[in-house]
């Protein structure tokens, strides 16, 4: 045990402040102290993606970062992506295509989507495939995952040409 | 209540009934991270329990010293053997008939087992105190090999010995060696060895089904909470049958089964690795008990990988008889079977090595004999049916290798050797050698259709070509063209031959029709991600006629769903999914009567269209399920209670068959030993299809947990028991990024017996696809003659059998 210290992190848009060891897992303080309980935990080193956060704008795996390293930092979780009244095209396109079934990949999944087509908009298959790589489904086989991710993208292409 | 007119068409698919791709129900909470897993849980005042586990695979344990953890800040309580057998708690009966040891009772048997149970504030306080406990070990002989534990003086097991050292008889009958679990037989030994001893081709084979495990993403773990003042216990926990756990949990405790309610809530992902009862239950229970708090136990990825439920772990030794023209006369195969320290295999008690012998296969085999020998060693207990039906992966995996050998044998084209021995569809049911009577099966028709779809001829001919260019230096890559024609047995099951700790496996559904026409059904089943909210709705609404969206389909809690056996062995569809046809059947026949009271006509002068009751001759004439609903609470019909409700407890009279095709086309680089599948292609028979959507992801994915199986994932050992594959950096689960595009398709031979003819479809694709991604392997050196080489192919291992051929020059 070591001594408390004091943090202070934007999660979704909020400010928290609390007291805890700096060798809590960003994970831990997500789900324990912040009851966000989207992002889950599948292995604890980083091969999974279940607990795929973004943070200032990249895409981190929670279970790999100390809550000390995560200081001052504004952190995304699949809670602040979309909710009953602004579903993100990706909740919706995994739903319309099948690309969930047990659904513990899917707040990591969808999270990672969301930065992966903000890095490449248009994605073949191949990129798709190769970007999503470090979130693993042992569901689905990815094929549906990958469809679910190609109609969000065509769809959310369309909306940005529509607005130009 | 007259409802708007609509055409029949429009009315059925207003009902979403059976046969559409619904979409599902659960996907909203789960892509807006509102699942609920046993993890999210977080009760006040709870406390977190986690294990001191053993380092070494075989050891004496002579002191645990717990004073220093006790010190530890945050920490409360510390079990050990000694403070749970005075419960009779420190060992708890495992599935198979056998026992296991709760926390170490002077000695370990495998590495990582459960020592000591420490309570503490928050996982990392538990963390610590694991630390500061101090446990002494003397360490002993390791037996990993089955073979060698069969021969060694090491006594794994006390309990198998008598006081001068004799095996005694365990579970299922006589030990052959005091680290002998039990020998178990199907078919006729001796005019099996006639016919092999006589026959013109014979085919030997010795192949091992290695180590693995299902892994699914959620590991296991649960919630207890003892509630002192009224003497009730929750358990919430990642349960395959949570029913089963609470009579189990009242049996080891003593608390009597009212005032116990087990929950399972959503689950990650189950693959058989949820099924069965492990020491982190029984412990969290006794620790909520002992502190008056709940506690929260969840393995991490390492605790599950090397502890809870591996599967497989079969050496199997086959022969196969045949005419010179390829017709199969005879199978012998006999298994050992490694179980590890304690035999904690989920299979129904009459069968200890599950359904293996289902091992003929497709195939008309006239006689046949199996023999199954269990074995103790020093690995952890399990040989749960991973993403199978009790060990029907291992049996088709065999035959379908076999198949394979044969043909070689017979310098036949593997295809036709299959077409000619099928059995043929008029033979239906079929009682094979080996006891099991098939409901029903179109094997050649699948079979025709899916080698045309895939141009099976070209593809041998591509393959041709592709050996000779290689011979000639054009290229340093071959083609293996996989192939597997499989047959599963599914949905136990009658209960006259099937019980788990003498619990019958029937399922059931119970369902309330609510005044305004929508509707509540509560199975004995539980989903772990096959969408049963949204299929199950699916059939009753084409039962009763009320539409899929207005019934609310409700899982997993004890104290509300009637019991069941659970979800596993894909039983769901055969077991529960009858009792959910049948249970609207009995709301139908009510309905019928109400129907006719409205109506003013006689009960046999209506009949059942849709979603109404129309009078025979007069469609015009008609009462909408939604027009009876309300009526069956809120009128006075004479003879007839009130209300809309039924249940159903099904006993299945036979299990159901589902059958496929499956072919894998692989390219194999000869100098890396890389792999590349360029086309999958899996036709399934699975019956009447309930929600195709669901189908096709179903196969998805038993075919990405098939490829992973047969081409790297493995739990292995090293000689002193270290397991060398626990984490995800050496346990191999496929990414996007290796796993190909697959073509699915089907035909449909519906099951005779089932309400609904349909058969399960889960675990097919991974059943099939484990020895079609393997064949295409095997296929690939064919013509370099290889014969047989064990799983998994990863990139060394192929490599090496492209060593061992002389293919590197
Ligand atoms: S839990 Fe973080 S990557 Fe698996
Ligand atoms: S849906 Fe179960 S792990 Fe992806």
């Amino acid at each position: 045990m070591s001594k408390k210290q004091h943090y202070t992190i934007t999660v979704n848009g909020k400010e928290e402040e609390f007291l805890a060891e700096p060798r809590e897992l960003l994970i831990y303080t997500l789900r324990e102290r912040l009851n966000i309980t989207g992002p889950h935990i599948g292995c604890e080193t980083s091969h999974c993606g279940a607990c795929t956060v973004t943070i200032d704008g990249k895409s981190v795996k929670a279970c790999t970062m100390f809550v000390a390293q995560a200081d001052g930092k504004d952190v995304t979780t699949i809670e602040g992506i979309g909710g009953p009244d602004n579903l993100h095209p990706l909740q919706n396109a995994f739903k319309e295509h099948h690309g969930l079934q047990c659904g513990y990949c899917t707040p990591g999944m969808i999270t990672r989507a969301t930065k992966f087509l903000e890095e490449n908009p248009n994605p073949t298959e191949e990129e798709i495939r190769f970007g999503m790589a470090g979130n693993i489904c042992r569901c689905t086989g990815y094929q549906n995952i990958v469809k679910s991710i190609q109609a969000a993208a065509a769809e959310m292409s369309a909306v940005r040409e529509a607005a130009e | 209540m007259k409802d708007e007119v609509t055409s029949r068409e429009e009315r059925i698919e207003n009902l979403k009934g059976m046969g559409c791709s619904r979409k599902r129900v659960e996907d909203a909470r789960f892509t807006q991270g509102k699942g609920n897993y046993v993890d999210d849980i977080k009760l006040d005042g709870m406390l977190f329990g986690d294990f001191v586990r053993s380092p070494y695979a075989h050891a004496k344990v002579v002191s645990i010293n717990t004073e220093e953890a006790m010190k530890v800040p945050g920490v409360l309580a510390v079990l050990t053997a000694a403070d749970l057998a005075p419960l009779g708690l420190h060992w708890m009966p495992t599935l198979a008939g056998d026992k296991q040891m709760v926390l170490a009772d002077g000695k370990v048997l495998f590495q990582g087992q459960e020592v000591a149970f420490v309570v503490a504030e928050d996982r990392y306080a538990a963390a610590d105190g694991i630390e500061a406990v101090e446990v002494e070990y003397e360490e002993l002989e390791v037996l990993v090999d089955p073979f060698k534990s069969m021969g060694s003086d090491v006594v794994l097991r006390e309990d198998t010995v008598d006081d001068a050292g004799k095996p005694v008889d365990g579970a299922h009958g006589p030990r052959k060696h005091h680290n002998h679990i039990f020998t178990w037989e199907a078919g006729d030994k001796d005019p099996t060895f006639e016919v092999i001893d006589a026959a013109e081709v014979v085919a030997e084979e010795t192949m091992y089904y290695h180590r693995t495990h299902p892994c699914p993403l959620e590991t296991c773990g649960c919630v207890a909470s003892m509630d002192k003042v009224n003497g009730k216990l929750t358990l919430w926990g990642t349960f395959q049958a949570p029913h089963a756990i609470r009579t189990v949990v009242s049996l080891i405790s003593g608390i009597e089964e009212h005032n116990i309610r087990v929950i399972s809530p959503d689950i990650g992902g189950g693959f058989g690795n949820k099924v069965g009862a492990y020491p982190g239950y029984v412990c969290s229970v006794v620790a909520s008990i002992v502190t008056g708090k709940p506690v929260k136990w969840i393995e991490d990825r390492m605790d599950n990988l090397m502890t809870t439920a591996f599967a497989r772990d079969y050496w199997m030794k086959g022969r196969i008889s045949a005419t010179k023209e390829g017709k199969i006369t005879g199978l012998h195969c006999h298994v050992t079977a490694d179980h590890g320290g304690f035999d904690a295999c989920a299979d129904p008690t009459k069968f200890p090595a599950g359904f293996m012998n289902i091992c003929t296969g497709s195939y008309d085999i006239p006689t046949a004999f199996l023999e199954v020998d269990g074995v103790y060693t020093n690995k952890a207990p399990g040989g749960v049916s991973y993403r199978c039906s009790f060990r029907v992966t291992e049996a088709v995996y065999f035959i379908e290798r076999m198949i394979e050998v044969l043909a070689i044998e017979l310098s036949m084209d593997a295809a036709e050797l299959r077409r000619i021995n099928f059995i043929k569809k008029e033979q239906f049911p079929y009682t094979a050698a080996l006891g099991w009577e098939y409901d029903s099966g179109d094997y050649h028709t699948a079979w025709d259709k899916a080698l045309k779809t895939v141009d099976y001829a070209g593809l041998r001919a591509e393959q041709a070509q592709r050996v000779e260019d290689f011979k000639a230096g054009k290229t340093r890559s071959l083609m293996g063209v996989g192939l597997s024609f499989f047959t599963e047995i599914v949905g136990a099951g009658p209960v006259k031959n099937c019980d788990i700790l003498g619990l019958g496996m029937f399922d059931s559904c119970e369902i309330r029709i609510h005044p305004t026409g929508s509707a509540i059904a509560r199975l004995g089943t539980i989903s772990q991600g096959q969408g049963h909210a949204t299929t199950f709705a699916q059939i009753l609404a084409s039962e009763i006629g009320l539409p899929a969206d207005s019934i609310t389909i409700e899982e997993g809690d004890t104290d509300t769903a009637p019991y069941g056996l659970g979800t596993y062995g894909s039983r769901s569809t055969p077991v529960a999914g009858a009792a959910t046809a049948m249970a609207g059947r009995k709301i139908r026949a009510k309905a019928q009567m109400i129907a006719a009271y409205l109506l003013e006509v006689h009960d046999d002068d209506v009949e059942f269209d849709v979603d109404r009751f129309v009078v025979k001759g007069a469609p015009e004439r008609f009462k909408t399920m939604k027009d009876i609903a309300f009526a069956a609470y809120n009128q006075a019909i004479p003879g007839i209670e009130p209300g809309l409700e039924a249940v159903s407890y099904y006993d299945p009279p036979n299990m159901t068959y589902p059958f496929g095709a499956y072919v894998c086309v692989m390219d194999i680089d000869v100098d890396t030993g890389t792999t590349d599948i360029r086309r999958f292609y899996a036709l399934d028979d699975c019956g009447t299809r309930i929600n195709p959507m669901v189908i096709e992801g179903q196969v998805h994915g038993g075919l990405t947990e098939a490829l992973a199986v047969a081409l790297g994932q493995e739990i292995a050992y090293d000689d002193m028991g270290n397991v060398k594959t626990g984490t995800l950096m050496d346990f191999f689960l496929p990414t996007a990024w290796e796993v190909p595009n697959y073509e699915t398709d089907h035909t449909v031979t519906p099951s005779p017996h089932h309400p609904i003819g349909a058969k399960g479809v889960g675990e097919s694709p991974h059943v099939g696809g484990v020895p079609c991604f393997s064949n295409a392997v095997q296929d690939a050196f064919r013509a370099f003659g290889l014969r047989h080489t064990n799983m998994p192919h990863d990139h060394w291992r192929i490599w090496k059998t492209a060593n061992e051929l002389g293919l590197h020059g």
